[in-house]
């Protein structure tokens, strides 16, 4: 059907025009503050670890410095002949275990040859030739030197520190043995989250600390870092573009640009690195962390946002299904009862005009019709008079005359139904007895519904009360529609049924009939004035227009049900106006 | 007896013809008229009325308003409206306007000459009661 199709485009346009209102809104709010809140907490975290990292930076710069001018004031201080004394030496080397809490492991003085000339420690190596070592070829270029870490002849983890020292044309090396465990322990301290942890390589990647667990990235990873931020690979990526931005100078903890910070692939995880120069760029601070470890907290606030949003999104469209489909059926029950209102009004309108019209004609009619039974009249009056008394046809005159007469009859008849349709003949109100009225009619038509096989059934409520109406006009109502149902059930056998009740202020009358039914189609028109389905001068088509507007001058309503085949109900509902009727009108 | 005076209004013609040629067969004796005026003339003009017949639809002057001028100027004749209308509204008001009876056109001769003689017969015995009193 047209209009099923109508609403259906309804709804659906509906459902779009919410779903797209309500979702613009929530996913450009979604995405700008999850864009916005994203970048800037990204950006607090890179920041922090950039701190951290540079924290732990100058802590290496200031524990390796420390140590290094420990040793070089104590190369410069003394001479070698001093420092040959092992009872001074040992002196020393307890002045600063005590003040760095056991970081030097031993000292020693080294000539030009490489010979250990003087040792304080705990092993016993005073005369070792050092000359092949490959730190003692680079200390003697230095003024002073840092190593990396190695295992030396106690195959203990440790690097050395050494300073230069001219004394009368010969050069001497005070060297120092640094506890690699206490300098670990610095690295050891930068543990964020459950994967972040930091390293110390050398320029080649080698690792110059012990990593905590066995799972640490090996050299090659570490030589491929190095390789990339050479290349200047450092950034990728949108969390590049934000790096960038936090290691220039104006933004970066003290301007150091050799900061490099990335994001690499490593076993299957995406992980970001931080890598930052020390001991004057000879090693490098690599911190490294998975990126969802690092971010974890921004991942943790994105599940219940995206599962709200989620949520919202499918309640979103839930209501618009539900809301527009509740709108759209109150829409179609509005229009529906809008339809047939106008269709009453306009039925009542036709109704109405059609009454005027009728009064009208009715009228118009009525003179010429009263002429022409005067003009019959005098005919008749002529033919008794004696002379035309003789006419053979003098029988067919009177016969003719008297038809003319009968016609006209029936033409005055049809006149005042009309007249009676439009404005009701007699309406001199008084208190009605419904029942009894029923039963008088149901006595007068006792007869005529013997004679076509009618059965007559009354139902009367006992306590139904009187009404304030036209007796005549009430007559009128049940009479015709009484004849109409005799008349509708024709030849066959059948039963009418009057049943009377009340209802609230209404008093009800329905006449049901066993006939054939009223085709639908014919429905709407039963009450309309001329509208018969009986046969040319058996009925007027008055009959139930009158009822019509008789009832609806009441201030009742009529109604009519009908199914083919089974048969026809009148409905006729009166107001009782009790008030009225007690006053005694 | 003398004869009866109809006077018989209503704008058929037609209507008017016949009927007095129908009334005067019955030896009434009618004065027509086509108006409420033309009646009022003629009854100004000093016809001799009994009873005046007075449709109730007219165009101009309308039965009710010549049944009134009527009442008001000779109130001993008496008026027999003839109405088209089947409202019991105008046979009221023409009634207490004292009109003597009101019939539904077209009516049936015999019951109009009949009406005719029982206004006549009252119009009879009002002319006797004013005159002892």
């Amino acid at each position: 059907m047209e209009s099923r199709h109508y609403y259906r485009s309804l709804a659906r346009t509906m459902v779009l025009i919410v779903i797209l209102v309500s979702f613009a809104p929530l996913v450009m709010v979604t995405a700008i503050i999850g864009y916005r809140f994203e970048t800037s907490y990204r950006y607090q975290v890179v920041a922090h670890l950039l701190e951290m990292v540079e924290k732990h930076r100058q802590n290496i710069d200031i524990f390796l410095n420390d140590k290094l001018s420990s040793v070089q004031v104590l190369a410069n201080s003394f001479t070698p002949d001093q420092m040959t004394d092992k009872e001074f030496l040992s002196r020393q080397l307890a002045v600063l275990q005590s003040s760095y809490s056991g970081a030097f492991i031993d000292i020693g003085l080294v000539d030009d040859r490489g010979i250990q000339i003087a040792y304080a420690g705990p092993f016993k190596l005073a005369p070792v030739d050092y000359s092949r070592d490959d730190w003692f070829k680079i200390a003697r270029e230095r003024p002073f030197f840092i190593s990396d870490v190695f295992h030396g002849f106690s195959s203990r983890p440790h690097f050395i520190i050494t300073a230069n020292r001219k004394w009368d044309d010969r050069e001497y090396i005070l060297r120092a043995t640094m506890d690699f465990e206490e300098f670990n322990s610095i690295v050891e301290g930068i543990r964020i989250g459950h994967s972040g942890s930091a390293y110390i390589i050398d320029n080649r990647g080698q690792l110059q600390t012990r990593p905590l667990n066995s799972s640490h990235p090996d050299r090659d990873f570490f030589s491929g870092l190095l390789s990339r931020s050479h290349e200047g690979l450092q950034f990728n990526g949108a969390l590049g573009q934000l790096l960038t931005v936090m290691s220039s100078p104006s933004n970066c903890c003290d301007g150091n640009k050799d900061v490099s910070i990335g994001r690499v692939y490593y076993k299957d995880r995406d992980v970001i690195y931080i890598m930052v120069p020390v001991k004057n760029s000879e090693w490098v601070l690599v911190y490294m962390q998975e990126e969802t470890d690092a971010f974890a907290d921004l991942y943790r606030a994105r599940k219940p946002a995206v599962l709200i949003a989620l949520l919202g999104g499918i309640s979103i469209v839930v209501m618009a299904f539900a809301l527009s489909r509740r709108m759209v059926r109150r829409i179609e029950k509005a229009n529906r009862e809008k339809e047939q209102m106008n269709q009453r009004v306009i039925e009542a309108g036709r109704l109405a005009s059609v009454g005027e019209l009728a009064a009208g004609v009715a009228h118009e009619i009525n003179n010429p019709v009263a002429i022409i039974v005067e003009e019959a009249g005098w005919m008749d009056d002529l033919l008794d008079e004696e002379d035309l008394g003789q006419s053979q046809n003098l029988d067919e005159f009177k016969a003719s005359l008297n038809q003319i007469k009968t016609q006209a009859q029936r033409c005055k008849e049809i006149n005042q139904k009309l007249l009676s349709f439009a404005r009701g003949t007699e309406s001199t109100v008084s208190k009605v007895k419904l029942n009894d009225l029923i039963n008088e009619i149901v006595g007068i038509l006792e007869q005529r519904s013997r004679l076509g096989n009618v059965k007559i059934v009354k139902r009367l409520s006992t306590d139904l009360p009187d009404i304030l109406a036209s007796p005549t006009e009430v007559q009128q109502v049940v009479l015709n529609l009484i004849n109409n149902a005799i008349d509708a059930i024709g030849q066959d056998w059948g039963a009418i049924e009057i049943t009377t009740g009340v209802i609230g202020d209404t008093a009800i009358v329905d006449v049901t009939d066993t006939g054939p039914g009223i085709p639908e189609e014919v429905l709407p028109r039963v009450f309309n004035p001329f509208f018969t389905t009986k046969p040319v001068g058996k009925g007027t088509g008055l009959g139930l227009s009158i009822c019509y507007g008789i009832v609806k001058k009441m201030g009742g309503e009529i109604t009519i049900n009908s199914t083919i085949g089974v048969g026809t109900t009148f409905h006729i509902r009166l107001p009782i106006n009790r008030g009225a009727c007690e006053s005694g009108t | 007896m003398t004869r009866t005076a109809v006077m018989l209004v209503d704008d058929e013609v037609a209507f008017v013809n016949t009927v007095t040629k129908r009334l005067s067969k019955r030896n009434l004796h009618v004065i027509t008229a086509n108006s409420g005026y033309e009646a009022l003339e003629k009854l100004d003009g000093g016809a001799a009325v009994d009873v005046v017949i007075l449709d109730v639809k007219m165009p101009g002057l309308d039965g009710i308003e010549t049944l009134r001028e009527i009442k008001k100027a000779y109130p001993t004749i008496e008026v027999i409206m003839l109405t088209g209308h089947a409202t019991v509204e105008n046979g009221i008001q023409g009634m207490k306007l004292g009109a003597f009876d009101y019939l539904m056109k077209p009516c049936d001769i015999e019951q109009l000459v009949e009406t005719i003689h029982e206004a006549k017969k009252k119009k009879a015995q009002s002319e006797h009661r004013p005159g002892k009193e």
